[in-house]
């Protein structure tokens, strides 16, 4: 039972910032490449014009290619069930396109013994104006099952999708739950050797995750290979028995799952973002005193970390050297998207913390009882003055962190990222006239 | 007995290892994998049909509607004041016998050209011969094709044609257009993924190529060896071989018909190639 079914050996993919900076019609390459002769700035690789691949030898300090993936190597057994995790842009999405064979690498080989599912997404495929009925046999067959094996599993799936009464209905028509139950109780009775899930159980509401999580359960159980990408590490501790950390594209850590857990974890501290010296910052205006001098972002224990879930408490702390006697210290923090757009701010000025004079060097803690940031990256602007010059000393985007997901709204419910950066509790009531 | 299915089990499995590694140059067609997916092939030919016409008021009409109305005016314009010959045979039957085909292959040739971007989402995210969603595109115009030939079934009933054995012939004149269709959508399609110009330049060369193509004159109006060099464009054997098979057009367009099909064999393997060597950044590019 020791054979290896999927063998991972110096993977690696490659890809041109190019491919990021889209050039869609004929006109924007030809003004790129118009724009490259001109520039002369080296870059001479982009020649081939693809996105990838260039040639392994290429990729120069300073050129426009990145490794999404590099030097990856790992077996997996049959009927092991191997954890992914990392970071956003870590890598572990293009590792699944590969062994997808949805894209190539650009070097490197893996070799696969058996047949393999990939579920990246549910309801790939889907069509608004078919009814569920019609769904069921175009998703599955895109998913790679054959036609008597989907009537078959026909019955089980709408059951398990609880829609019996509307499978001749368009999916159109479904409400977004329903829709989303249909589409992982297609997905969910497919019955590959290996299979490959990225992040798909958050979806639907508690309860159905909960039986979306017991069916991945099953699956472990019967014997498959399964790679399963997540960021939920409950999920992952429960069902895998090792797992990968994946940062930059490279291995960090392989090995058992609650280790894997650990380090990632352990991963949000002690980075750089976590602990700034500010003293020779280059986000410093021209025109501040270089009073800051070094910033901490600190969970509820007092460790410093730069990987917070929403809700959790957060501590920043500065340290700051006044130089003078300073009478009404002003402390300003300002938090920011990955786009640079403001979230919110949090200031001494406009929560009349009324502070005392300060002379020598302190430090400066400010309290967030509950991050109320949905997942994402954010960047903290700092600023620091008196009631007379809120600005003496300013820094943008000094520090930043990183937000993951987390049962907020203690209901199982998890906002997607178009309702908003920000989460807040509510209490609703009707108050009749 | 169960030790035996485990063994038989882990023999196939043995069998079937999968390397992934990076692609070079040109590379196989890899028409058995096609064939193991024909399923697939099948449900989004059947998709495509079911969706096309679903919330238009006049729903399949508009198969019939298209080569109809395109025949009326170029019976009017050309066959009526312009006073163009037609071999011999009532104008708007004439014209119509060509339009058929030819809508089936602007259609196809339309719905190819934009497969891919428009079937972007299976792309990113499932793995399958990637030659299946044009061919799909293509495929799923034969229904439409078929209405549309039942029109003009009725029309030669109406001018009393009846089609002599050379009838035989079609289904190959059919399968000529739907070669050509193919092999330029698959270059179109191709094509698109990087450059999206593709969406404005195919429904300009379709203007271009139904002038092209003797649909609304006959090829008879060229001499030898012209007439046969015309062939060239694969559509001209296409219209002149459904003329000559459904009319019984006097002009026996052989020697067309093989430069047309040679033509269409040479678009349909360098575009089936062309589209392979692609395929491997479709994903990150689409």
């Amino acid at each position: 039972m020791s054979e290896i079914t999927i063998k991972i050996e110096g993977l690696g993919k490659q890809y041109k910032i190019g491919t990021l900076k889209r050039h869609d019609t004929l006109r924007d390459q030809l003004a790129y490449l118009v724009g490259k002769r001109f520039s002369r700035n080296g870059n001479s690789n982009y020649s081939s014009s693809r996105g990838f691949p260039a040639s392994q030898a290429a990729p120069a300090p300073g050129s426009d290619t990145f490794w999404a993936l590099k030097d990856v190597s790992f077996d997996v057994k049959r009927g092991e069930v191997v954890g992914i995790i990392g970071r956003n842009g870590a890598g572990k999405s293009t590792l699944l396109k590969i062994l997808s064979r949805i894209t190539e690498p650009t070097a490197g080989y893996a070799d696969i013994n058996g047949r393999v599912g990939s579920l990246l997404e549910v309801g790939t495929g889907f069509h608004p104006e078919l009814t569920g009925r019609e769904n069921i046999y175009l998703n599955g067959s895109i998913l790679g099952m054959k036609r008597a094996e989907i009537t078959s599993k026909f019955d089980e799936i709408v059951a398990f999708a609880e829609i019996e009464k509307f499978i001749d209905t368009p999916v159109k028509h479904y409400s977004s739950g329903m829709y989303v139950r249909l589409a992982f109780a297609v997905a969910a009775h497919l019955e590959p050797e290996i299979l490959l899930v990225d992040e798909v159980l958050a979806v639907g509401d508690a309860s159905f995750q909960k039986k979306c999580l017991g069916k991945m359960g099953d699956v472990a159980r019967e014997g498959r290979t399964v790679l399963f990408v997540s960021h939920n590490m409950a999920a992952i501790e429960n069902l895998c028995g090792r797992a990968v950390l994946l940062d930059q594209g490279r291995i960090a850590y392989l090995g058992s799952v609650k280790d894997c857990v650990t380090a990632y974890m352990d991963s949000g501290n002690s980075f750089t973002g976590a602990d700034v010296d500010l003293s020779n910052h280059p986000a410093r205006g021209t025109d501040s005193l270089p009073l800051l001098k070094r910033v901490r972002l600190l969970d509820k224990s007092g460790d410093a970390k730069e990987l917070f879930v929403s809700g959790e408490p957060m501590k920043i702390e500065f340290t700051f050297n006044p130089v003078t006697s300073l009478r009404n210290p002003q402390f300003g923090i300002g938090v920011n998207d990955w786009m640079g757009s403001r979230i919110f701010s949090i200031t001494t000025y406009f929560s009349d913390s009324s502070l005392p004079p300060l002379d020598n060097q302190c430090k400066v803690i400010c309290q967030i009882d509950a991050i109320p940031l949905a997942p994402g990256r954010y960047t903290l602007s700092l600023s620091a003055g008196t009631i007379g010059n809120l600005l003496m000393d300013n820094l943008e985007d000094a520090v930043s962190f990183d937000v993951e997901s987390v049962d907020f709204y203690r209901n199982g419910r998890v906002p997607e990222a178009r309702f908003g950066r920000v989460l807040v509790r509510s209490s609703w009531k009707i108050a009749t006239q | 007995m169960n030790s035996q299915l485990a063994i038989r089990n882990s023999q196939s499995s043995a069998l079937t290892t999968l390397r992934i590694a990076p692609s070079k140059g040109w590379v196989s067609l890899r028409l058995h994998e096609l064939w193991e997916y024909r399923e697939l092939l099948y449900f989004l030919i059947w998709r495509d049909i079911k969706v096309r016409y679903k919330q238009t008021a006049l729903g399949a009409s508009w198969a019939i509607i298209q080569p109809v109305f395109t025949m009326l005016v170029f019976s009017l314009f050309f066959g009526h004041l312009g006073k163009i010959p037609s071999d011999g045979i009532p104008y708007p039957i004439f014209s119509f016998a060509a339009l058929v085909p030819w809508t089936f292959f602007a259609n196809g040739l339309g719905q190819s050209s934009n497969s891919l971007v428009g079937n972007a989402n299976l792309i990113t995210k499932i793995y399958f011969p990637r030659l299946i969603v044009p061919l799909a595109s293509v495929f799923s115009g034969i229904v439409d094709f078929l209405l549309a030939f039942v029109v003009l079934l009725g029309m030669m009933l109406y001018y009393g044609l009846v089609p002599t054995l050379n009838v035989l012939w079609l289904p190959l004149f059919v399968l000529l257009a739907l070669v050509t269709s193919l092999g330029v959508g698959l270059w179109f399609s191709a094509l698109n993924v990087e450059y999206r110009d593709v969406r404005y330049v195919v429904p300009f060369i379709t203007q271009f190529w139904l002038f092209a193509t003797p649909i609304a004159y006959p090829s008879s109006l060229l001499s030898q060896p012209w007439r046969t060099i015309y062939g060239l464009n694969p559509m001209v054997g296409v219209v002149e071989g459904f003329r000559w098979a459904l009319l019984g057009t006097k002009t026996a367009p052989g020697p067309i018909i093989a430069v047309s099909s040679a033509a269409a064999l040479v678009i349909l393997v360098t575009g089936a190639f062309y589209f392979r060597r692609m395929e491997r950044t479709f994903a990150d590019i689409v």
